[in-house]
């Protein structure tokens, strides 16, 4: 009984991630500006390490985190980089 | 879904809360990005997604794996340190640049530069 509340929670989670994901890629699209969509894909990126988080649990192995930790170190990575892009026009002086 | 049967019913039933509420939280803030006007709401929204939205799936994860194999399980707690100094930073980077951005294109209603700051002499 509670496995199936667990089984169906994780599933309603997963589907909530995946439209905030959706809500994030349109604003990516649609976003007026280059700030909006750096914003946007700032988002993405932790509602993708969040859902590899929520596969972790439903498979119960381990290894899901160690790709949830190297999502969020790049995403990290590749959204400084982007804002400094915006900053000043080039990311290395 | 075999390892489900193993969880004794709270740690499932606060599991499955945990995870549903991350989730809203995280939905709640991508709406939020959709539905505000300017950049400068929007940069508020998705904080709410990286701190309890993390936060919640983050525990929800140790609770499930620690009651799983009957030791604790933290090592969430090194994603969880991460998300929450690394989003602060990213944020204040990118409002500045747009801060920036919008006072040299002089467009959007940005305050201007302040008077009591000296220009720099070059």
């Amino acid at each position: 009984m509670t496995a199936t509340i667990l089984l169906w929670s994780l599933t309603a989670a997963q589907a909530m991630l995946v439209a905030a994901m959706g809500c994030s890629a349109y604003r990516l699209i649609r976003g007026p500006r280059a700030q909006d969509r750096v914003l946007c894909l700032d988002a993405m990126y932790v509602s993708a390490m969040l859902l590899v988080l929520t596969i972790g649990i439903r498979s119960g192995s381990s290894i899901y985190f160690e790709a949830a930790l190297i999502i969020s170190v790049l995403g990290f990575a590749s959204s400084i980089a982007l804002a400094k892009f915006l900053m000043r026009g080039e990311v290395i002086e | 879904m075999s390892h489900a049967e193993n969880l004794p019913a709270w740690a499932a039933l606060v599991t499955a809360f945990l995870v549903l509420a991350g989730a809203g939280l995280t939905l709640l803030g991508a709406i939020g990005t959709l539905r505000f006007r300017s950049f400068f709401e929007r940069v508020h929204a998705p904080t709410l997604g990286t701190s309890w939205g993390t936060g919640a799936i983050l525990l929800a994860s140790i609770v499930c794996f620690s009651v799983l194999e009957s030791r604790p399980v933290v090592h969430e707690i090194m994603i969880g340190a991460f998300i929450s100094v690394t989003t602060p930073v990213t944020l204040m980077l990118l409002a500045r640049a747009a801060l920036y951005r919008d006072r040299t294109e002089g467009h959007g209603d940005v305050p201007p530069r302040s008077i009591l700051r000296r220009p720099p002499s070059s």
